[in-house]
């Protein structure tokens, strides 16, 4: 690792203070920085550690959103958001292995916005609204491509707002060396439409499966994802799998997922 | 440099530290408690799985100043307190859980964490918690066994030997 120093701030406010040097990067659980750090891969001046933040770390209800703090780890997200939106905390808990979900948090993983990372799709599908310091953005407007967010330099996720659906469920297919999803999709169902979410397949990061969004909403079923394709073009093809193969596996793991939303 | 203080095996332990010195660096090379293994690069292998306040970490992925004023607990901190082998370690050994031995150090400490959440894991539970902890020896099976009966359950007919 290149040196650098780093800071612990106990609040959000004394947190934006020290990212305003322009040399300086939040660490959030470290569970993707760190390994990127090891390599060489990153060269921050100065890293501000959000760990020591107690005002980051909550998951609670207000009306019917669920509001979790940027600074919560996966493990928090899994035990106490199970009684208000199962889907998610199911979703928090197969997120790599304990250890992981013990340190890495909501707010490092959306920012991160790996293109096999859950919580995007989690996000993506349940209409969230990722909260800064400065600003609330929709996550729509959120999530870039390949690694990128609307998060400007400097900027910290303070908080995301889940509206909780009818009926969800993140099914995931996993890559078993990396424990990131090979295909992963969330289905969430609300009064108003239905979102499906996918991770692990596009080139450009998660994203939105309208013709699918379309046909569930007309009829909630496995049955009408049958007759849907996904195009190969700009799916990742590697090792693991043929852009072909993925393709093929988002209509598969969407059905899966709609069965268990059912279920 | 950084001064973190830090309580080890229940033994207040303080030393000068940079931002990049990770906990497993401090541990081996600071504090020369060299059980707990670095098998990996990348975050993926568990061999270097301590605890800090309680909770299962690794301890590559953690900075040595965030844990300053924090509770760690490593392999050395597992044996009884008069140098006979921790029920874990035990049942590792009685149920030939080990054969190189580099994994074992974050395998007891994972499987400690486990039992402390789950008393009584099913099998499947004991496998499921273990995905981060690799073992290139073993085939796994003799390790769910082992944490089976550190649990006092039946040891499951999982495998031969
Ligand atoms: C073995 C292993 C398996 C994994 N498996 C999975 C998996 O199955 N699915 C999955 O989704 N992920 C997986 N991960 C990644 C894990 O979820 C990370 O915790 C997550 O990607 C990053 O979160 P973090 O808090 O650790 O962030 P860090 O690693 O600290 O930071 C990541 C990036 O986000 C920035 N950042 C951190 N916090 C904030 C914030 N609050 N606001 C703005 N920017 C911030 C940092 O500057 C950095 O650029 C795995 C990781 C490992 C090591
Ligand atoms: S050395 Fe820490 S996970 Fe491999
Ligand atoms: S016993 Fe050799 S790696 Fe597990």
């Amino acid at each position: 690792m290149y040196a650098f120093d780093i800071k612990r701030p106990r609040s959000v406010e004394e947190a934006v203070a020290a990212l305003a040097d322009g040399e300086a990067q939040a660490l959030g659980g470290g569970q993707t920085l760190i390994p990127t750090l090891r390599q060489r891969l990153a060269d921050p001046g100065t890293l501000v550690s959000l760990s020591g933040i107690a005002e980051l770390k909550y998951v609670r209800m207000e009306g019917d959103v669920l509001r979790i703090g940027g600074g919560t780890t996966h493990a928090q997200v899994a035990r106490e958001a199970a009684a208000h939106y199962p889907a998610l905390a199911s979703l928090a808990g197969r997120i790599g292995d304990p250890a992981v979900r013990n340190r890495g948090t909501i707010g490092g993983s959306l920012a991160n916005n790996d293109p096999s990372a859950c919580y995007p799709a989690g996000a993506l599908g349940s209409n969230a609204t990722v909260v800064t310091g400065a600003r609330e953005i929709a996550a729509d407007d959120f999530f870039q491509g390949l690694f990128e967010t609307a998060l400007d330099e400097g900027e910290i996720v303070t908080e995301v707002r889940f509206p909780v659906p009818e009926a969800a469920r993140y099914e995931k297919f996993i890559q078993p060396a990396s424990r990131f999803a090979l295909v992963a999709v969330f289905v969430a169902r609300f009064a108003g439409g239905v979102r499906v979410a996918v991770t692990g397949a596009s080139e450009s990061g998660v994203f939105r499966w309208a013709e699918a969004e379309a046909a569930l909403a007309a009829d909630f079923t496995p049955e009408v994802v049958r007759g849907l394709t996904v195009q190969a073009e700009g799916m990742i093809g590697d090792l693991h799998g043929s852009a072909e193969y993925r393709a093929h596996l988002v209509g598969v793991i969407t059905r899966r997922a709609v069965e268990g939303a059912l279920a | 440099m950084t001064r973190v203080t830090i309580t080890v095996n229940g033994r207040e332990r303080s030393a000068e530290v940079e931002g990049r010195t990770l906990l497993v660096e401090l541990l081996r090379e600071g504090l020369g408690l060299t059980g707990t293994h670095v098998g990996c690069d990348t975050s993926q292998c568990g061999a270097c799985d301590v605890h800090v306040d309680g909770l299962l970490v690794k301890s590559c992925a953690m900075f040595a100043v965030e844990c300053d004023g924090a509770e760690v607990t490593t392999i050395e901190g597992m044996a009884n307190a008069d140098g006979t082998l921790g029920r874990v370690q035990q049942a590792f050994q009685n149920h030939h859980g080990l054969q190189c031995g580099f994994c074992t150090p974050g395998m007891v400490m994972a499987a400690a964490a486990l039992l402390k959440d789950n008393p009584q894991p099913s099998e499947a539970e004991v496998r499921y918690y273990l995905d981060g902890n690799i073992c290139r020896c073993t085939g796994y099976h003799n390790i769910v066994k082992a944490v089976m009966a550190a649990s006092g359950q039946d040891v499951p007919a999982c495998a031969a030997g």
